[in-house]
């Protein structure tokens, strides 16, 4: 009997994440098409109040012990490895996101079952699962088929959100597995960014430069970008990496979610690391001399071409056009 | 190919300090009179910690490794400024400047990011900006008269042209390449590039201290070279003419070789009937270090531009010997971010400000590092609607058209 | 201390990449490989803690080409070995190569044990699974990914490690030793190595080859890509075409519609 679907819920720090309920929109559609359940696999220590959000299930499966605090390789892929041993799931629906890293990354290999990388989309194709992967930095995308149990680790963004969060009782089963190794990993603190300084956050217009600015000089043309239209500057990895802007900059997934009315993407390739960090802002436009980069799947207007000669020819366009209006 | 690469390595190794002064160069050296011109010529010699005179005193006093710990010598764009006025006419920029500044790049713990990029990308992809070499000659496709590529068409040429990486990649270096394209033909040269076979001929390297990056793009040029039938090179870019003309030798190098701006002031009477347009421009021309100062080419660039009808020539206050470099040897081009950070003038700005004080409408260049430093001061001091910036064989391309 | 960095060799996608004639791979024509990005800062933290702790670093990649200038590279920053698995299929899987790894490390005289096995926290071609943790697994070790630094505390056989986190929060995590750690930043950006080093590395340094055991199976393939694609590029984006000065009116006209003005 081909064995029901699941999605693994991603708490952290007292809150149920978002890309639990995009997975959970994205579960529902294969299991239907599958004919199968949807059971939700909810990891904790004494949270058992989040059963209740997970209503687009049919079912959750509930585990609550102390060794669950804290979602390290160790603990979740041992407890996640047992219960799909035990209860032989046919297809099981991870996060990829920083908190769920690390057991995500090992459970294949303590099950031995197979796994899919960067879903962005997932589908039941002839009564099997068939992924849609992002490769090399999001230029190519493969469709992929595997053997069954399979492991997909799912992009944020695959479904909204909110077609997951229903307002439904699931059936919940507490579950029990056997912790038996001492851990080897201790959990000591989280440390939260300095404050202080801009909350890109908040920010109704970003400037969000990449790799492609060139070199830190011409950062300035982007600050006198974003005073001209009341934003901030902000960054891909790569910039805060060489230290040009701060880590409190950083659009992605090790940085900051945003969702302005506008994002201006300049030299950004567009790799999915970054655009799960900007995805849903209002208005998006890219600039970048590649045509083909990633960043201008995701954008509403693209301009292909040197960002800097854009970015002044701007400043001076709105700098003359509030002129116009003062007069 | 070993054979190359030892002669190469030879000759390079040769040349260190020590046995720099066992060479009659090295001898020269010996000779300074520590009367300081150097330094006071020197672009950023009031900011130098050891300027060229003070580099040489610690030498006689086998004091150097205090140079070597410094970052003085990462302020020296290469301008051969020093050299120029040297009275002991001691070879600075070209021997004695590089080695000590190999020596103080090789102590840093880092060196400047844009720099590490641009040295990075020049060994992977041949040229600095970590572009695909396979889109080198994507210019061609809109250069409006046809271009010949070696690759696909290894005949024999006359001129083998090396158009170099600013001029291949930089949209306003391909504006220079299509004029120069549109020029030669106009003018019935056989000419031929070597399209996505092109790399860097390695001057930024071996100025701004990278030997390696520089032998082993000199041993690859060789090898292309090497290919194909031509009587000479003509290059669009100084830098890649200096490597050539010097360094190049020392593992074969015996072609012909000219700057674009000789060769077609060679051609002056067959090029000026075809400059119909009359341009109303009062233009101003600066002197780039490379093909000037350290080549002497002063009056063929005005030649060039006094065969078009309607342009008036001004000079700068610095001009010819004099001239003020624009930034961007001996590494500067990667290196306007640390400078900034040491609260430097850009070398640029400096000298865009005396180019506008002469009230020209444009400012003619013939150095592919050029136009985008000059137009990107102009920008910065707010003078890019007085004044624009244009390769010479821009301006004769433009007098050609009907 | 000893150290071993993995690294990977991966499509760079500066060059166009294009599908093959199958449909479902890579075009190898103009394919180039250059070093995983994440490998680099893998190898960069493994050479700032042999400068702070003393000790050895040995780089370790699988055949591939260009592999051999990566590993000289690795040697000439201040690396004590390279070592080039041979014998493996071209274009192995992630999983398959942890699997192929778990076997070879240990056949190295004097690699093992190792007090940290360092590889980028993950790879652009990455299709099913992230190597560190697979290879934790396969060795028994303990794993922490997305790791952006590691204090070593040696007298207790314990590093502490930084993971990242969204929003610019770390977490502080203690490991006991051996552990294997999926690295996503070092402390500085990846040093610069002078070419005339890696070339004096080539003359006077080898790359010792470890070949890869026959597998215990060959294993059917646990997935199959029934097709590959370039994303249709701008499939999404309206291109606004035009000297600076024209796009720079046209994005005004669009942000005075959309209200952002």
């Amino acid at each position: 009997m081909a064995g029901n679907l699941w999605v693994v819920a991603e708490n952290w720090r007292g809150k149920v994440s978002d890309v639990t309920f995009e997975l959970l929109a994205l579960g529902r559609e294969l299991a239907d098409g599958l004919g199968v359940s949807l059971e939700a696999v909810l990891l904790c220590h004494q949270e058992k109040e989040f059963t209740r959000d997970l209503g687009a299930a049919d079912t959750v499966l509930f585990l609550d012990h102390p060794s669950l605090a804290e979602p390290t390789a160790e603990s979740y892929g041992a407890a996640l490895a047992q219960l799909i041993q035990e209860r032989k799931p046919q297809g099981v629906l991870v996060p990829l996101s920083n908190v769920s890293w690390d057991w995500v990354g090992v459970l294949p290999a303590m099950l031995g079952a197979p796994y899919l990388n960067f879903c962005k989309d997932v589908r039941v194709v002839d009564g099997k699962i068939e992924a849609c992967c992002l490769l090399y930095g999001g230029k190519m995308e493969a469709r992929v088929a595997s053997a069954s149990p399979a492991i997909l680790g799912i992009l944020p963004g695959a479904r909204p959100a909110a077609n997951g969060r229903i307002q439904k009782q699931a059936s919940v089963e507490e579950v029990k597995v056997e912790f038996e190794k001492t851990p080897e990993v201790t959990f000591k603190q989280y440390i939260e960014p300095e404050q202080g300084g801009v909350d890109i956050t908040q920010q109704p217009v970003l400037v969000s430069v990449g790799r492609g600015i060139g070199s830190q000089d011409n950062l300035a043309i982007a600050e006198a970008l974003a005073a001209a239209l009341s934003g901030a500057v902000s960054g891909s990895r790569p910039v805060i990496d060489q230290g040009w802007l701060p880590l409190s900059r950083q659009v992605g997934k090790s940085g900051a979610t945003v969702k302005p009315k506008l994002y201006l993407a300049v030299g950004i390739s567009g790799a999915p690391e970054h655009v799960e960090g900007m995805k849903n802002s209002e208005l998006i436009i890219a600039i970048n001399t590649d045509p083909q980069a990633p960043i201008f799947q995701v954008a509403h207007y693209g301009i292909v071409g040197d960002a800097m000669d854009t970015l002044s020819a701007l400043t001076e366009e709105l700098q003359k056009a509030s002129a116009r209006k003062g007069a | 190919m070993n054979n190359l690469a030892t002669e190469l390595e030879r000759s390079t190794c040769e040349l260190t300090l020590e046995n720099l002064l066992l060479t009659p160069e090295g001898q020269r050296v010996l000779t300074c009179i520590q009367c300081g011109t150097c330094a006071g010529t020197c672009p950023y010699g009031e900011v130098m910690d050891y300027p060229p005179r003070r580099i040489i005193n610690m030498l006689r006093a086998g004091l150097l490794e205090e140079v070597y710990q410094s970052d003085s010598l990462l302020n020296c764009v290469a301008c051969y400024a020093c050299k120029a006025k040297c009275p002991r006419k001691i070879d600075l920029t070209g021997v004695l400047l590089p080695l000590v500044k190999e020596q103080v790049l090789l102590r840093r713990p880092e060196i400047p990011a844009e720099l590490q990029k641009a040295l990075e990308n020049t060994m992977r992809y041949g040229n600095p900006m970590g572009e695909s070499p396979r889109k080198r000659a994507a210019w061609v496709k809109s250069a409006g008269v046809p271009v010949r590529i070696f690759q696909e068409d290894p005949r024999p040429a006359d001129v083998l042209w090396q158009v170099e990486c600013y001029n291949s990649y930089y949209p306003r270096g391909r504006d220079a390449s299509r004029a120069t394209a549109k020029i030669f033909h106009a003018l019935g040269i056989d000419f031929a590039i070597l399209g996505n076979e092109e790399k860097c001929a390695g001057e930024c390297g071996r100025l701004s201290w990278e030997t390696g990056l520089s032998n082993t793009l000199m041993e690859y040029n060789m090898e292309v070279f090497g290919k194909y039938k031509f009587n000479r090179i003509v290059t669009s870019s100084p830098h890649a003419y200096d490597a050539f003309r010097y360094r190049y030798p020392v593992i074969g190098f015996n072609y012909e070789l000219e700057h674009t701006v000789p060769f077609l002031a060679r051609h002056v009477d067959r090029l000026k009937p075809l400059l119909k347009r009359k341009l109303n421009y009062t233009v101003t021309y600066h002197d780039s270090c490379c093909l000037g100062r350290h080549n002497s080419v002063y009056q063929e660039p005005r030649a060039l531009l006094e065969a078009i009808p309607g342009i008036k020539l001004v000079e700068m206050t610095h001009n010819r010997v004099n001239s003020i470099c624009c930034g961007g040897g001996g590494g500067g081009m990667w290196l306007d971010t640390y400078y900034k950070a040491q609260g430097r003038e850009r070398l640029s700005e400096r000298r865009v400000k005396e180019a506008v004080a002469t009230g020209a409408d444009v400012l003619a260049i013939a150095c592919d590092y050029e136009v985008s430093r000059f137009e990107d001061a102009l920008k910065v001091l707010d003078h890019d609607k007085k004044m624009v910036v244009r390769d010479i064989t821009e301006l004769l391309a433009e007098a050609m058209e009907v | 201390m000893h150290t071993v960095v993995l690294l990977k060799m991966v499509p760079d996608v500066v060059e166009e990449l294009e599908v093959a004639a199958d449909g479902r791979s890579l075009d190898t024509e103009f394919l180039r490989l250059i070093l995983n990005e994440r490998d680099n800062h893998a190898l960069e933290l493994a050479l700032l803690l042999k400068e702070r702790h003393g000790g050895k670093v040995t780089a370790v990649a699988f055949d591939a080409p260009e592999v051999d200038e990566v590993l000289f590279a690795a040697l000439a920053k201040g690396a004590d070995r390279a070592v080039k698995v041979t014998g493996a299929e071209p274009g192995l899987s992630t999983r398959t190569a942890a699997y192929s790894l778990a076997l070879v490390l240990p056949t190295v005289d004097g690699l093992l044990p190792a007090d940290f096995i360092l590889a980028g926290c993950q790879a652009i071609d990455d299709l099913d699974g992230m190597m560190a943790p697979l290879l934790a697994q396969e060795m028994k070790l303990p794993y922490l990914g997305l790791v952006s630094s590691v204090t070593l505390d040696s007298a207790d056989r314990k590093a502490t490690v930084q993971k990242e986190y969204a929003g610019g929060v770390h977490g502080e995590f203690e490991v006991r030793l051996p552990a294997v750690l999926g690295i996503q930043a070092a402390e500085k950006p990846p040093r610069y190595v002078p070419v005339a080093k890696v070339r004096a590395a080539m003359k006077s340094q080898t790359i010792e080859v470890a070949p890869v055991p026959t597998l215990a199976n060959g294993g059917e393939a646990a997935f199959h890509v029934l097709s590959m694609a370039k994303l249709e590029a701008a499939g999404h984006a309206e291109i606004l075409e035009g000297t600076p000065e024209e796009i720079a009116s046209k994005i005004a006209e669009v942000l005075v519609a959309r209200g952002v003005l």
